[in-house]
Protein backbone atom coordinates (compact mmCIF):
# COMPACT_ATOMS: atom_id res chain seq x y z
CA UNK A 1 0.00 0.00 0.00
CA UNK A 2 2.86 2.37 0.78
CA UNK A 3 3.37 2.74 -3.41
CA UNK A 4 -0.14 4.27 -3.88
CA UNK A 5 0.59 6.71 -1.20
CA UNK A 6 3.85 7.71 -2.88
CA UNK A 7 1.60 8.29 -6.24
CA UNK A 8 -1.15 10.01 -4.21
CA UNK A 9 1.71 12.49 -2.73
CA UNK A 10 3.38 12.79 -6.35
CA UNK A 11 -0.31 13.66 -7.63
CA UNK A 12 -0.72 16.32 -4.67
CA UNK A 13 2.69 17.78 -5.40
CA UNK A 14 2.45 17.94 -9.45
CA UNK A 15 -0.95 19.50 -9.06
CA UNK A 16 0.22 22.28 -6.75
CA UNK A 17 3.20 23.14 -8.87
CA UNK A 18 0.80 22.83 -12.32
CA UNK A 19 -1.18 25.86 -10.16
CA UNK A 20 2.25 27.55 -9.28
CA UNK A 21 4.05 27.27 -12.11
CA UNK A 22 4.42 30.37 -14.76
CA UNK A 23 5.47 28.50 -17.97
CA UNK A 24 1.85 27.62 -19.20
CA UNK A 25 3.62 24.44 -21.41
CA UNK A 26 5.24 23.17 -18.32
CA UNK A 27 2.03 23.59 -16.53
CA UNK A 28 0.42 20.91 -19.05
CA UNK A 29 3.09 19.25 -18.70
CA UNK A 30 2.75 18.99 -15.27
CA UNK A 31 -1.22 18.01 -15.51
CA UNK A 32 -0.12 15.14 -17.35
CA UNK A 33 2.34 13.64 -14.77
CA UNK A 34 -0.29 13.69 -12.85
CA UNK A 35 -2.72 11.83 -15.25
CA UNK A 36 -0.17 9.18 -15.64
CA UNK A 37 -0.10 8.90 -11.99
CA UNK A 38 -3.38 8.53 -11.62
CA UNK A 39 -3.31 5.68 -14.43
CA UNK A 40 -0.71 3.87 -12.06
CA UNK A 41 -2.99 4.26 -9.03
CA UNK A 42 -5.80 2.97 -10.97
CA UNK A 43 -3.05 -0.31 -12.26
CA UNK A 44 -2.32 -0.78 -8.60
CA UNK A 45 -5.81 -0.59 -7.31
CA UNK A 46 -6.18 -3.60 -9.61
CA UNK A 47 -8.41 -1.69 -12.41
CA UNK A 48 -6.69 -2.24 -15.79
CA UNK A 49 -9.84 -1.20 -17.21
CA UNK A 50 -9.75 2.03 -15.73
CA UNK A 51 -6.57 2.35 -15.92
CA UNK A 52 -6.10 1.95 -19.88
CA UNK A 53 -8.57 4.74 -20.58
CA UNK A 54 -7.52 7.30 -18.45
CA UNK A 55 -3.85 6.54 -19.69
CA UNK A 56 -5.01 6.93 -23.79
CA UNK A 57 -7.54 9.80 -22.89
CA UNK A 58 -5.00 11.32 -20.96
CA UNK A 59 -2.64 11.29 -23.91
CA UNK A 60 -5.27 12.77 -26.35
CA UNK A 61 -6.06 15.64 -23.78
CA UNK A 62 -2.29 16.04 -23.27
CA UNK A 63 -1.78 16.86 -27.25
CA UNK A 64 -4.63 18.86 -27.46
CA UNK A 65 -3.51 20.72 -24.16
CA UNK A 66 -0.35 21.60 -25.99
CA UNK A 67 -1.48 22.06 -29.70
CA UNK A 68 -3.58 25.00 -28.10
CA UNK A 69 -1.58 26.37 -25.44
CA UNK A 70 1.61 26.16 -27.49
CA UNK A 71 2.99 29.81 -28.28
CA UNK A 72 0.79 31.64 -25.91
CA UNK A 73 0.62 33.42 -23.05
CA UNK A 74 -2.14 33.97 -20.26
CA UNK A 75 -1.87 37.27 -18.37
CA UNK A 76 -0.60 36.54 -14.82
CA UNK A 77 -2.94 38.04 -12.17
CA UNK A 78 -1.61 39.57 -8.88
CA UNK A 79 -2.99 42.40 -7.91
CA UNK A 80 -6.22 43.18 -6.76
CA UNK A 81 -7.99 42.02 -3.43
CA UNK A 82 -5.88 39.53 -2.40
CA UNK A 83 -6.62 40.10 1.45
CA UNK A 84 -10.62 39.10 0.46
CA UNK A 85 -9.57 35.71 -1.82
CA UNK A 86 -7.67 34.82 0.74
CA UNK A 87 -10.38 35.04 3.63
CA UNK A 88 -12.88 33.27 0.91
CA UNK A 89 -10.65 30.40 -0.34
CA UNK A 90 -9.41 29.86 3.78
CA UNK A 91 -13.06 29.66 4.45
CA UNK A 92 -13.94 26.81 2.06
CA UNK A 93 -11.22 25.13 2.69
CA UNK A 94 -12.09 25.15 6.39
CA UNK A 95 -15.59 24.45 5.24
CA UNK A 96 -14.79 21.24 2.84
CA UNK A 97 -12.58 19.63 5.66
CA UNK A 98 -15.23 19.82 7.96
CA UNK A 99 -18.10 18.27 5.70
CA UNK A 100 -15.41 15.65 4.40
CA UNK A 101 -14.37 14.56 7.91
CA UNK A 102 -18.03 14.15 8.89
CA UNK A 103 -18.76 12.57 5.66
CA UNK A 104 -15.46 10.15 5.56
CA UNK A 105 -16.33 8.97 8.94
CA UNK A 106 -19.58 6.77 7.43
CA UNK A 107 -17.40 5.21 4.99
CA UNK A 108 -16.39 1.74 5.01
CA UNK A 109 -12.97 1.01 5.46
CA UNK A 110 -10.57 1.12 2.91
CA UNK A 111 -10.83 -2.21 1.11
CA UNK A 112 -13.88 -3.68 2.28
CA UNK A 113 -16.74 -2.39 0.13
CA UNK A 114 -20.54 -2.73 0.95
CA UNK A 115 -21.34 -5.06 -1.93
CA UNK A 116 -25.05 -5.34 -2.26
CA UNK A 117 -25.59 -5.12 -6.00
CA UNK A 118 -22.18 -5.88 -7.26
CA UNK A 119 -22.28 -8.89 -5.31
CA UNK A 120 -25.12 -10.60 -7.55
CA UNK A 121 -22.85 -9.44 -11.05
CA UNK A 122 -19.67 -11.15 -10.44
CA UNK A 123 -21.64 -13.72 -9.13
CA UNK A 124 -23.83 -13.81 -12.64
CA UNK A 125 -22.08 -11.81 -15.37
CA UNK A 126 -20.29 -14.89 -16.83
CA UNK A 127 -23.47 -16.94 -16.39
CA UNK A 128 -26.23 -14.15 -17.84
CA UNK A 129 -23.61 -12.49 -20.10
CA UNK A 130 -21.72 -14.70 -21.67
CA UNK A 131 -18.85 -11.70 -21.27
CA UNK A 132 -15.35 -13.26 -19.35
CA UNK A 133 -14.56 -9.27 -18.31
CA UNK A 134 -17.07 -8.83 -15.50
CA UNK A 135 -16.60 -4.64 -16.51
CA UNK A 136 -17.37 -5.07 -19.84
CA UNK A 137 -20.54 -7.10 -18.73
CA UNK A 138 -21.96 -4.63 -16.38
CA UNK A 139 -20.93 -1.90 -18.76
CA UNK A 140 -22.83 -2.73 -21.92
CA UNK A 141 -25.20 -5.04 -20.51
CA UNK A 142 -26.46 -4.27 -16.75
CA UNK A 143 -25.69 -0.75 -16.86
CA UNK A 144 -25.95 -0.18 -20.21
CA UNK A 145 -28.61 3.07 -19.74
CA UNK A 146 -25.64 3.96 -18.38
CA UNK A 147 -23.22 4.04 -21.24
CA UNK A 148 -26.29 5.23 -23.54
CA UNK A 149 -25.89 8.13 -21.56
CA UNK A 150 -22.38 8.40 -21.55
CA UNK A 151 -22.19 8.57 -25.46
CA UNK A 152 -24.70 10.49 -25.55
CA UNK A 153 -22.76 13.26 -23.76
CA UNK A 154 -19.86 12.89 -26.05
CA UNK A 155 -22.12 13.46 -28.98
CA UNK A 156 -23.40 16.41 -27.26
CA UNK A 157 -19.42 17.81 -26.39
CA UNK A 158 -18.33 17.15 -30.22
CA UNK A 159 -21.63 19.02 -31.11
CA UNK A 160 -20.60 22.01 -29.35
CA UNK A 161 -17.07 22.15 -30.22
CA UNK A 162 -18.29 22.32 -33.56
CA UNK A 163 -20.86 24.88 -33.13
CA UNK A 164 -18.57 26.66 -31.18
CA UNK A 165 -15.28 27.04 -33.59
CA UNK A 166 -17.61 26.82 -36.84
CA UNK A 167 -16.41 29.32 -39.55
CA UNK A 168 -19.64 31.53 -39.79
CA UNK A 169 -19.87 32.63 -36.74
CA UNK A 170 -16.33 33.65 -36.82
CA UNK A 171 -17.00 35.59 -39.20
CA UNK A 172 -19.96 37.69 -38.06
CA UNK A 173 -18.18 38.11 -35.02
CA UNK A 174 -15.04 39.34 -37.11
CA UNK A 175 -16.93 41.34 -38.96
CA UNK A 176 -18.35 43.46 -35.59
CA UNK A 177 -14.98 43.74 -34.85
CA UNK A 178 -13.85 45.92 -37.68
CA UNK B 1 9.42 12.16 -51.54
CA UNK B 2 11.04 15.67 -51.51
CA UNK B 3 7.81 17.22 -52.37
CA UNK B 4 6.18 15.65 -49.57
CA UNK B 5 9.05 17.01 -46.69
CA UNK B 6 7.12 20.48 -47.09
CA UNK B 7 4.79 20.08 -44.62
CA UNK B 8 4.57 18.44 -41.36
CA UNK B 9 7.61 17.52 -39.25
CA UNK B 10 11.36 16.13 -39.91
CA UNK B 11 11.86 12.83 -41.69
CA UNK B 12 12.72 11.12 -38.61
CA UNK B 13 9.12 11.22 -37.70
CA UNK B 14 7.82 10.72 -40.52
CA UNK B 15 9.59 7.72 -41.09
CA UNK B 16 8.81 6.51 -37.35
CA UNK B 17 5.46 7.72 -38.42
CA UNK B 18 4.83 5.41 -40.79
CA UNK B 19 6.38 1.99 -39.26
CA UNK B 20 4.22 2.59 -36.15
CA UNK B 21 0.59 3.93 -36.89
CA UNK B 22 -0.16 0.40 -38.39
CA UNK B 23 0.75 -1.31 -35.37
CA UNK B 24 -1.40 1.28 -33.17
CA UNK B 25 -4.59 1.05 -35.51
CA UNK B 26 -3.68 -2.65 -35.37
CA UNK B 27 -3.44 -2.14 -31.41
CA UNK B 28 -6.59 -0.13 -30.79
CA UNK B 29 -8.79 -2.37 -33.09
CA UNK B 30 -7.18 -5.19 -30.80
CA UNK B 31 -8.01 -3.40 -27.64
CA UNK B 32 -11.99 -2.70 -29.21
CA UNK B 33 -12.64 -6.20 -30.05
CA UNK B 34 -11.27 -8.16 -27.32
CA UNK B 35 -13.40 -5.84 -25.40
CA UNK B 36 -16.01 -8.58 -23.62
CA UNK B 37 -12.45 -10.76 -22.90
CA UNK B 38 -9.67 -8.75 -21.09
CA UNK B 39 -9.22 -5.31 -19.86
CA UNK B 40 -9.95 -2.19 -22.38
CA UNK B 41 -13.10 -1.99 -24.76
CA UNK B 42 -15.16 0.47 -27.24
CA UNK B 43 -14.00 3.87 -25.26
CA UNK B 44 -10.30 3.06 -24.51
CA UNK B 45 -10.00 1.27 -28.28
CA UNK B 46 -11.53 3.98 -30.02
CA UNK B 47 -9.38 6.54 -28.26
CA UNK B 48 -6.59 4.42 -29.90
CA UNK B 49 -7.15 5.03 -33.28
CA UNK B 50 -8.52 8.34 -32.95
CA UNK B 51 -4.38 8.65 -31.41
CA UNK B 52 -3.26 6.97 -34.32
CA UNK B 53 -4.71 9.34 -37.43
CA UNK B 54 -3.92 12.14 -34.44
CA UNK B 55 -0.14 10.67 -34.41
CA UNK B 56 -0.46 10.83 -38.40
CA UNK B 57 -2.08 14.47 -38.55
CA UNK B 58 0.82 15.82 -36.13
CA UNK B 59 3.77 14.05 -37.84
CA UNK B 60 2.55 14.67 -41.82
CA UNK B 61 0.38 17.95 -41.37
CA UNK B 62 -3.23 18.64 -41.67
CA UNK B 63 -3.48 18.22 -45.29
CA UNK B 64 -2.50 14.59 -45.32
CA UNK B 65 -4.55 13.52 -42.65
CA UNK B 66 -7.80 15.06 -43.87
CA UNK B 67 -6.96 13.74 -47.10
CA UNK B 68 -6.99 9.92 -45.45
CA UNK B 69 -9.70 11.13 -43.24
CA UNK B 70 -11.92 13.72 -44.34
CA UNK B 71 -14.60 15.30 -42.34
CA UNK B 72 -17.52 13.90 -44.34
CA UNK B 73 -16.46 10.55 -43.34
CA UNK B 74 -15.48 11.61 -39.78
CA UNK B 75 -18.92 12.89 -39.13
CA UNK B 76 -20.17 9.61 -41.01
CA UNK B 77 -18.62 7.32 -38.56
CA UNK B 78 -19.60 8.94 -35.78
CA UNK B 79 -23.64 9.72 -36.38
CA UNK B 80 -23.10 5.58 -37.57
CA UNK B 81 -21.36 4.69 -34.83
CA UNK B 82 -24.26 6.26 -32.51
CA UNK B 83 -27.65 4.98 -34.85
CA UNK B 84 -25.63 1.75 -33.99
CA UNK B 85 -25.34 1.76 -30.46
CA UNK B 86 -29.53 3.07 -30.51
CA UNK B 87 -30.95 0.29 -33.06
CA UNK B 88 -28.82 -2.32 -31.01
CA UNK B 89 -30.70 -0.99 -28.00
CA UNK B 90 -33.92 -1.11 -29.83
CA UNK B 91 -33.45 -4.31 -31.36
CA UNK B 92 -33.55 -5.56 -27.80
CA UNK B 93 -37.69 -5.39 -28.11
CA UNK B 94 -37.88 -8.05 -30.57
CA UNK B 95 -37.34 -10.22 -27.02
CA UNK B 96 -38.87 -7.92 -24.36
CA UNK B 97 -37.10 -5.02 -23.72
CA UNK B 98 -34.23 -2.50 -23.92
CA UNK B 99 -30.87 -3.36 -24.33
CA UNK B 100 -32.39 -7.23 -24.50
CA UNK B 101 -29.03 -9.35 -25.01
CA UNK B 102 -30.97 -10.85 -27.68
CA UNK B 103 -27.96 -13.11 -30.10
CA UNK B 104 -26.39 -16.06 -28.65
CA UNK B 105 -24.31 -16.04 -25.49
CA UNK B 106 -21.90 -18.37 -26.95
CA UNK B 107 -19.10 -20.05 -25.52
CA UNK B 108 -17.15 -18.42 -22.81
CA UNK B 109 -13.36 -16.94 -23.58
CA UNK B 110 -14.30 -17.28 -27.18
CA UNK B 111 -14.00 -14.28 -29.46
CA UNK B 112 -17.19 -14.69 -30.83
CA UNK B 113 -18.94 -14.62 -27.61
CA UNK B 114 -21.23 -12.61 -25.23
CA UNK B 115 -24.19 -11.71 -27.96
CA UNK B 116 -24.27 -8.03 -28.42
CA UNK B 117 -21.60 -6.93 -26.26
CA UNK B 118 -18.94 -6.51 -28.67
CA UNK B 119 -21.06 -5.23 -31.49
CA UNK B 120 -22.06 -2.19 -28.79
CA UNK B 121 -17.84 -2.08 -28.39
CA UNK B 122 -17.55 -1.55 -31.77
CA UNK B 123 -20.10 0.98 -31.95
CA UNK B 124 -19.01 2.69 -29.40
CA UNK B 125 -15.34 2.96 -30.46
CA UNK B 126 -16.44 4.38 -33.75
CA UNK B 127 -18.48 6.80 -31.95
CA UNK B 128 -15.60 7.81 -29.48
CA UNK B 129 -13.13 7.38 -32.18
CA UNK B 130 -14.28 9.97 -34.73
CA UNK B 131 -16.12 11.89 -32.10
CA UNK B 132 -12.52 12.62 -30.17
CA UNK B 133 -10.66 13.11 -33.79
CA UNK B 134 -13.65 15.72 -35.00
CA UNK B 135 -12.75 17.89 -31.85
CA UNK B 136 -9.15 17.59 -32.46
CA UNK B 137 -9.36 18.64 -35.92
CA UNK B 138 -11.42 21.29 -34.89
CA UNK B 139 -9.44 22.94 -32.43
CA UNK B 140 -6.63 22.44 -34.49
CA UNK B 141 -8.34 24.61 -37.24
CA UNK B 142 -9.26 27.23 -35.11
CA UNK B 143 -5.24 27.30 -34.01
CA UNK B 144 -4.07 27.55 -37.70
CA UNK B 145 -6.78 30.52 -38.47
CA UNK B 146 -6.06 32.62 -35.63
CA UNK B 147 -1.96 32.05 -36.40
CA UNK B 148 -2.44 33.13 -39.43
CA UNK B 149 -4.63 36.52 -38.25
CA UNK B 150 -2.07 37.09 -35.90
Amino acid sequence: MIELYILLIFMIVGAIIAIEVKDLLSSVVTVGAVGIALSMAFLILKAPDVAITQLVVEILCLIILIRATLKKDLPFISTGRWFLNTLITVGFIAMFLFVAAKALKDLPDFGYPIMKVAKIYIANGLAQTGAANVVSSVMLDFRAYDTLGEATVLFTAVIGVLAVVRKIGRKNQEGQDD
Amino acid sequence: MIREQDKGMSVIVKTVTRFTMGLILLYGIYILSHGHLSPGGGFAGGVIVALSFVLLMLAYGKETALKKFPKGVVSFFENAGAIMFLSIALLGFTGGYFFLNFLDKGEPYKLFSAGIIPLCNIAISLKVGAGLFAIFVALVLVKLESEKKV
